[in-house]
């Protein structure tokens, strides 16, 4: 079988070590350094729900090509603890790099007290086998017989060395440089232009020059210090310097979806803290005051409040007095708004609700990743009442698709769920800038001011008003003449109680048939998209929804180079489903595969249930680690081969 | 033209039951928004479930008929998001202290400028009259089988260690003296709390009229009946803080929250103007909240173009710059 290709001009660099020293800002210089030379990046951020000394790590793949995905294999991985060589270390492809701290290399596994049993059986068993030492030493070896590179780098002495060269002794006791050490080793070996690590580095300390300045120096010395330890065999790589891509942004995917929010005007945002959630809520309140272009101070009020229901509540509260509003959550938090969701929906508000999925049930892995919440999502709820969920697949997506939900919602008057989830949200990627002005904004139908004949109102207003659109024009809280009432209970056209069997049937299609319309409107590119061989028949079609959709598309991209008869369907609007778009996309597909993160292949029985056409293939994966583009390439050679199981489960991921 | 108590009704079919403590919260309501003017587009009444939960049904005035317990975030969210309305929540005592207490104690800590009217009767009447936090431990009202397990709990002082800044009580069948706590409540800087001792007739047959007008209250002295409820105003007492005594007030406010069977406080237990509302507190984060408050706030042109502006966010972005 032939192997996923790792392009020559792309390489993975893998930062790990405890939570809080400084993995995320090493990764970030790394990732803006790269992005200012020129090239794409994708990068993806793993850790433990754990404030201080658990492993977490960084894995960035930057390319010449556009990449949306991690893939399996590292290139170089740095490192300056021990756990990161024992989990990592067997990542690493031949002919790939490990830089280590040197004084660390007889540390053994017991030594290490945050791996845990699992994993530590694991390594010891691989090092026993092949008769090495349970040790760093034993990783290092192994990994030299693979013809990995080893870059030991004796940081203690190198910092000692380097706050005598500073004359400050103060220095020397600075050992949260050490990831910045670690960095800059690595750009040395990579022979990196070193004017744009030291911006990079004072670009991510921003608002610390002093600790910025700090962090160059000590860069700067140890990137002098790798290049002259070394010999020039050691150092043939290169990562060369291009004009950086035009019009580019390097984004994080816990950013774009408030960003969007900014554009989209929402002005009140409620949560509850909850992983990886609270990121959106937070982005959005440290840039709360907002500059208009139409003169006005605009601003986000963000609200914290005592747990889930009252952050649906109260964002609901906020959206009857006209504002957007929305609430970010996890599929927890999620399960306590449930309750309120219907209300929402018998009452006709437009609300969103920023669904960031990671690992259930329960507690499950909080801060690992699944898509596990779709069919949630879609019925949440008891008794029956119109909602929108929409999934986004990427980090740009996501910011487009913001300002669309908001449209949806007050358009159609329901509650809108808009799925991400923790891979969107802890990833980063360079993409076209956004454009602001792209998606306009739509509010339907709002009544501003409810007309009067001389003292007397020509006609009463009726909130819920019964006719042939069932898409009733929607006053807000405070509007003149526009009185209204709303209750959870079945209600007549003002808003009152009523338990009127005929009033109730009116009253369910009114709601339910927004759905229809909903359905009718919506464009098809905004229902599912299809990528790759549209115009061929008999081939294989790929169907997923949400975040898997970078490593499904480079996956594809290679098969499609190899000859393979490919398309990528993705399903964007997941309730109301788009059958018959989708009938029309799959249409000539000899085989369906069906790949989504979670473990009963939730899209695959939605699929089924409503377009009467089995899925051929299932390939799923609930680990809590996303799937990689290598291990989705390997998955689909294997059903066209012909000799795949029905069922793939992936198990890639550290 | 001035607006008439008869402006803030509907004519809904009330379907309380006969006697009910409600209407007479009811009418207090709709007096106090005439006594204060308030037009009816810019008040609304949000309101928990059960039969409390149906008042705003009966009142000429935007009305939102909110989820079990949950009342208070409803309003709150409606508050921040238009700082000019005049928002009223109500609620049933099982509501706002049994399954909503947790937003209770939180809304306390925020002090939004609204007013929360409970109705206070000990019993969740609309599902047959089981015990709810008010009642108190081994009381038996007629529909429980048993002696009730719980003890009570004491609606003002929860109030007070909430942080409410407004406190108060009244009864149902003093509609005149509720109405003017309702005014001081509404007009209250702050979130008013105004517990309403409500009889209800079906199912509580302990709390009654009749017992909290003095039913086998007997004056030693006189062997006369004595009523129950008084009047705080009455005894000289002062809730109100007005400068470095809150300590002492909120010391006196619980004493006299504790007195309950044969001597039963309303009026002003507390109030104090001296926390910042929560209005002040976004002020001091979002200096134009208050000229322009997120449901004011224009969004896109008439061209549908979002107005917002993140250009430099974005710029702060890029990698080619």
């Amino acid at each position: 079988m032939t192997q996923f290709h790792y392009a020559d001009n792309s390489l993975t660099w893998v930062i790990g070590g405890a939570q809080g020293s400084g993995v995320d800002s090493a990764a970030n210089i790394f990732s803006r350094a790269c992005a200012q030379a020129g090239f794409h990046i994708f990068g993806k951020r793993e850790y433990y729900s754990n404030i201080k000394g658990e492993h977490s790590y960084f894995t960035v793949r930057v390319s010449d090509e556009p990449i949306h995905s991690h893939v399996d294999l590292i290139d170089i991985l740095v490192s300056f603890d021990a756990e990161t060589v024992f989990v990592h270390a067997g990542e690493v492809k031949e002919g790939g790099a490990i830089i280590y701290d040197s004084d660390l290399a007889e540390t053994t596994l017991r030594e290490v007290p945050t791996i845990d049993e699992y994993a530590a059986r694991r390594i010891s068993s691989i090092l026993e086998r092949s008769g090495k030492a349970i040790s760093v030493r034993g990783m290092l070896d192994q990994a030299q017989e693979k013809n990995i590179k080893l870059y030991g780098i004796p940081y203690f002495r190198l910092l000692k060395q380097f706050s005598e060269q500073m004359g400050d002794h103060t220095l020397s006791k600075l050992t949260r440089t050490v990831n910045v050490m670690a960095l800059s080793a690595s750009m040395a070996i990579l022979n990196f232009d070193k004017h744009i690590l030291s911006e990079s580095i004072r670009y991510i300390f921003r608002t610390k020059p002093k600790i910025a300045e700090n962090n160059v120096s000590a860069a700067g010395f140890v990137y002098d210090h790798v290049r002259l330890q070394f010999s020039s065999k050691d150092l043939t790589r290169e990562l060369k310097y291009k004009r950086p891509l035009d019009n580019t942004i390097l984004v994080q995917g816990n950013q774009s979806s408030a960003l969007g929010k900014l554009v989209a005007g929402c002005r009140f945002q409620t949560y509850y803290p909850i992983t990886p959630a609270s990121d959106d809520s937070e982005f959005l309140e440290s840039n709360q005051i907002l500059e208009q272009n139409n003169g006005e101070e605009g601003s986000v009020l963000v609200v914290q409040t005592e747990d889930e229901i009252a952050a649906v509540t109260m964002a609901i509260g906020g959206a009857l007095t006209g504002v957007r509003s929305a609430t970010a959550t996890s599929g927890p938090g999620f399960s306590l708004m449930v309750e309120a969701l219907g209300w929402a929906g018998i009452n006709e508000v437009p609300l969103v609700i920023s669904l960031y999925q990671r690992a259930g049930p329960a507690t499950g892995l909080p801060t690992r990743h699944e898509q596990g919440d779709l069919l949630f999502a879609v019925h949440a709820g008891h008794g029956e009442f119109p909602r929108i969920v929409f999934s986004s697949g990427d980090i740009e997506e996501s910011f487009y698709d913001t300002i669309k939900v908001f449209n949806f919602a007050e358009k159609y008057q329901m509650p809108v769920i808009h799925l991400l989830d923790k891979a969107i949200a802890n990833s980063v990627t360079t993409c076209r800038n956004f454009d602001q002005h792209r998606i306009k904004v739509d509010r339907g139908q709002i009544v501003d001011k409810v007309s009067m004949a001389g003292e007397k109102l020509d006609r009463k207003y009726l909130r819920f008003k019964l006719g042939k659109n069932p898409i009733s024009p929607r006053a807000v809280l405070g509007t003149q003449n526009g009185i209204f009432w709303n209750t959870g209970d079945e209600h007549t056209e003002e808003g009152h109680i009523t338990e009127d069997p005929y009033n109730r049937i009116n009253m369910m299609d009114k709601r339910m048939n927004k759905l229809d319309i909903a359905l009718e409107e919506i464009p098809n590119e905004d229902k599912a998209i299809a990528y790759g061989n549209n115009e061929d028949q008999d081939v294989l079609s790929v169907l997923s929804w949400g975040s898997t959709k970078g490593s499904i598309l480079d996956a594809l991209n290679q098969l499609n180079r190899e000859g393979e008869k490919m398309r990528f369907i993705q399903l964007r609007l997941l309730h109301p489903f788009p059958a018959s778009l989708l009938e029309t996309l799959i249409r000539g597909s000899k085989i369906l595969v069906d790949i989504e993160m979670n473990y009963s292949a939730q899209l695959a029985s939605m699929i089924e249930q409503r377009l009467k056409r089995k899925i051929d293939y299932t390939v799923v994966k609930y680990n809590g680690r996303p799937m990689s583009s290598s291990e989705i390439y390997n998955a689909l050679k294997l059903i066209i081969s012909g000799n795949a199981p029905r069922r793939q489960v992936l198990e890639n991921g550290t | 033209m001035a607006l008439k108590f008869a402006d803030y009704k509907t004519d809904v079919h009330n379907d309380w039951c006969p006697g009910c403590g409600d209407f007479g919260i009811l009418n207090a309501i709709q007096m106090a928004l005439a006594d204060l003017q308030i037009p009816a587009h810019n008040s609304v009444i949000f309101s928990g479930i059960g039969c409390s939960g149906k008042t705003p049904h009966f009142i000429n005035t935007y009305g939102i008929h909110t989820l079990h317990g949950r009342v208070l975030p409803f309003a709150q969210g409606a508050k921040l998001s238009n700082p000019d309305l005049e928002v009223i929540a109500v609620g049933g005592d099982g509501d706002g202290l049994g399954i909503g207490a947790g937003h209770f104690v939180s809304a306390g800590r925020r002090n939004v400028d609204m007013a929360y009217i409970v109705f206070n009767n000990g019993v969740y009447g609309l599902t047959k009259g089981q015990a709810a936090p008010t009642l108190k431990l081994g009381m038996k009202t007629k529909s429980l089988s048993k002696p009730n397990v719980n003890n009570s709990v004491n609606p003002i002082a929860l109030a007070l260690v909430s942080g409410f800044t407004f406190i108060a009580r009244g009864y149902s069948y003093d509609v005149r003296h509720l109405k003017e706590l309702i005014k001081k409540s509404i007009e209250h800087p702050g979130l008013a709390y105004l517990d309403v001792l409500q009889p209800c007739p079906t199912y509580n047959d302990i709390n009654t009229r009749e017992w909290y007008q003095g039913m086998g209250n007997i004056d030693e002295d006189t062997h006369k009946q004595k009523p129950r409820i008084y009047k705080l105003e009455d005894t000289g007492y002062d809730g109100r803080v007005r400068s470095e005594e809150t300590h002492s007030k909120m010391v006196q406010a619980i004493e006299k929250s504790n007195e309950w069977d044969d001597k039963i406080p309303i009026g002003l237990f507390y109030q104090n103007e001296q926390i910042p509302t929560y209005k002040e507190r976004i002020d001091s984060k979002i200096p134009s909240y208050v000229k322009n408050p997120p449901a004011k706030q224009t969004i896109m042109d008439q061209d549908g173009v979002p107005t917002g502006d993140i250009a430099k966010l974005l710029e702060s972005l890029r990698i080619d710059r």
